[in-house]
């Protein structure tokens, strides 16, 4: 009776003990699964600081309003989200609220991240919960009066936040779908990708249209207009390239969506990337050709043209080929290139002015940089090789003056 | 095989390694010619860095920007970590280095500390004798009564820096040795703690900052330029970016 008792014992423990191990096995999967959810959410982005504590926040975010400073979202039960609760964080990744009801500025995507699913979020809250703790307290915000008032989110909430989990279009593809829900949700892409209004808010109706980033002065171009970034006659091959590497056949990125790459989409899985390259094509609209509006004289325009070659071949062609050809992916090609020939001539000034480098990642870890020309060529220069490249080998982007090269002199680089 | 190894091990060593090199190299010449590609080299890599620091790290015209050729991979590694995390601040580099990872900054900070460029002729000075005077005082004897020790001390007898940290000061321009001394005393330039260049300059007037860069660029070039291994002298005290 004895020996039989402690052999049921015996076997209970290790049954216990194969269903313990069995639990921490699905723990560690739900943790690696919210890093991976955490990467496609870009998190780190805002909440670690430069030579800061991973989520430790305290990164000063301007905006037109005023700075924000990023909170502390490490489990520290003072400072960071410590004594939250998986429900907590899921309502405040939907509906913009903090547990106690406070109202969050809208500089967090949460328009975005209300379309995340309950089980993700709290993927993604067991893996914060998973991360060394930090003590450090959250800098107070630096608003100017009023915004430093936050009833008025209230108000742009009625106009630019609607709630609620992505629902898949069951007319589309799975693959669709799952794009769908990495760009509009976590991937929250249209808070740079469509027009921001005075009021720091964005139409529903003109989502993913392109703007001009506020306080950064560049310009996020339309992923649904083919003139700009709308990827309609791209290759799956060359978007995904793009997203996962920074350099593609067709084009490279650089500012603000060298920092996307670098922090967030080099990590995604193979089939992800695919995903939303497949919706991102999916959402292109074929768009009229633009009305010819540049505000150029004529004769200043063929003048500005005709220096721009010159500058060009002296300065640029040794790598983007004197048909503009590039040596893609790492030097990219200006030909039929829509960065250089959509309406805003934002991106292309501010390349020659700065230069820049693609971001390192695991499929490009040494990219190929642009040299800044800021020093070496005068406003009157550069605006003429905008000007060149903008509407040389059928090109049909407009000139562009040397006031526009002048003002984004003084643009803020980071 | 085995017994030839261990007879001629270093006869055998050396030959690997010329197998090794030739393969590499024959591997490299055939990457940099891929027809469509740019050269597969690091010197291709870093044309972003030349119109500021020259095709090879010798520097420009701008007296503001500074020779990178030749000073020790390990300051150049530094100075690069510090720019990308904004320690160290100039929007035009911070910006350029933002989403570079660290082997490839090391690779880079490699590229130009094996770059050899004759170093430029040394300018005269505008200054005064007294004022050089003074700053040759300043750089190679310091002052004690002020706790300002030596350049020579850290910079070593040479000015030419140490292995792997310390930077050699030759072929610099006046105007940019005073705005980093200047930029040490206000705060604005730091380095890893302790940062022994910030402890130094706080003590330094403004006449001093001006007489020590002006002596520092009137300095010709020596005959060998290169920084002295590490270890070769001891620190007068310590520095964050030289460990032990």
């Amino acid at each position: 009776m004895g020996s039989k008792l402690s052999i049921m014992l015996l076997t209970l423990a290790a049954l216990t003990t194969a269903a313990q191990a069995q639990d921490k096995d699905k723990t560690s999967d739900i943790i690696a699964r919210g890093e991976y959810l955490a990467r496609a959410g870009d998190c780190t982005a805002c909440h670690t600081a430069p030579e800061g504590r991973l989520f430790a926040g305290g990164r000063a975010m301007p905006t037109p309003f005023g700075t924000l400073y990023t909170s502390n979202i490490t489990p520290d039960p003072d400072t960071g989200i410590g004594k939250w609760s998986a429900d907590d964080f899921y309502k405040t990744m939907h509906s913009g609220r903090f547990p106690d009801g406070g109202l969050i500025y809208p500089a967090m995507p949460f328009a975005s991240y209300t379309k995340v699913t309950r089980a993700d979020s709290d993927a993604i809250f067991a893996y914060l919960r998973s991360i060394p703790p930090v003590n450090q307290k959250n800098k107070p915000h630096d608003l100017r009066f009023p915004y430093d008032n936050r009833q008025l989110i209230l108000g742009w909430r009625t106009l630019f936040f609607r709630e609620g989990e992505f629902k898949p279009d069951p007319t589309k593809s799975a693959e669709w779908n799952r794009g769908a829900y990495l760009v509009e949700g976590l991937g929250h892409c249209s808070m740079c990708h469509s027009p921001i209004n005075a009021l720091g808010g964005t139409a529903q109706s003109d989502a993913f249209k392109g703007g001009l980033i506020p306080m950064q002065n560049w310009y996020a171009p339309s992923l649904t207009s083919n003139r700009e970034a709308g990827l309609g006659d791209w290759s799956i091959k060359d978007i995904t390239d793009l997203l996962q590497t920074g350099v593609s056949a067709r084009g490279v990125v650089y500012g603000p969506m060298a920092e996307v790459v670098h922090n967030s989409l080099q990590y995604l899985s193979d089939e992800d990337t695919r995903a939303m390259a497949v919706y991102l094509k999916g959402i292109s609209e074929p768009s009229p050709p633009p009305p010819a509006s540049s505000t150029l004289p004529t004769t200043e325009s063929s003048l500005l043209i005709s220096l721009g070659k010159t500058v060009y071949d002296k300065n640029c062609a040794s790598c983007h080929g004197l048909q503009g050809e590039g040596k893609p992916p790492h030097w990219p090609p200006l030909a039929n290139n829509q960065s250089i020939e959509m309406q805003s001539a934002v991106n292309p000034i501010r390349m020659v002015l700065n230069g820049g480098y693609p971001p390192g990642t695991k499929g490009n870890p040494m990219p190929y940089g642009m040299p800044p020309f800021a020093g070496l060529l005068s406003d009157n220069e550069v605006a003429a090789v905008v000007s060149y490249i903008r509407t040389a080998w059928g090109n049909r982007g407009t000139p562009v003056s040397a006031r526009e090269a002048n003002e984004l002199r003084s643009a803020p680089l980071n | 095989m085995v017994r030839f190894l261990e007879g001629d091990g270093v006869f055998a060593r050396y030959l690997a390694l010329a197998v090794a090199i030739a393969t590499l190299a024959a591997f490299d010449d055939a990457a940099a010619q891929t027809p469509n590609q740019p050269p597969d080299t690091m010197a291709a890599r870093v044309e972003a860095c030349t119109p500021c620091h020259g095709n090879r790290g010798e520097g420009t015209s701008d007296v503001y920007f500074p020779r990178l050729a030749g000073k020790p991979a390990g300051y150049l590694y530094n100075q690069l970590l510090a720019f990308r995390s904004g320690r160290r601040k100039y929007p035009p580099m911070n910006y350029l280095l933002e989403f570079l990872p660290d082997p490839y900054l090391e690779a880079m900070a490699e590229y130009f500390a094996s770059e050899h460029p004759p170093l430029p002729p040394s300018a005269p000075s505008e200054v005064s004798k007294d004022v050089l005077a003074h700053g040759e005082l300043l750089a190679t004897s310091g002052d004690a009564g002020r706790n300002i020790p030596a350049c020579v001390s850290c910079h070593g007898p040479g000015l030419t820096g140490m292995q792997p940290g310390i930077p050699g000061l030759l072929g610099l321009r006046a105007n940019y040795i005073s705005a980093q001394l200047g930029a040490w005393r206000y705060g604005t330039r730091t380095a890893k703690s302790p940062d022994c260049m910030q402890l130094v300059a706080g003590h330094l007037t403004e006449a001093d900052v001006t007489a020590v860069a002006a002596w520092l660029a009137t300095r010709p070039a020596p005959a060998n330029p290169a920084p002295v291994p590490k270890g070769t002298y001891a620190l007068p005290f310590g520095c964050g970016s030289q460990p032990n």
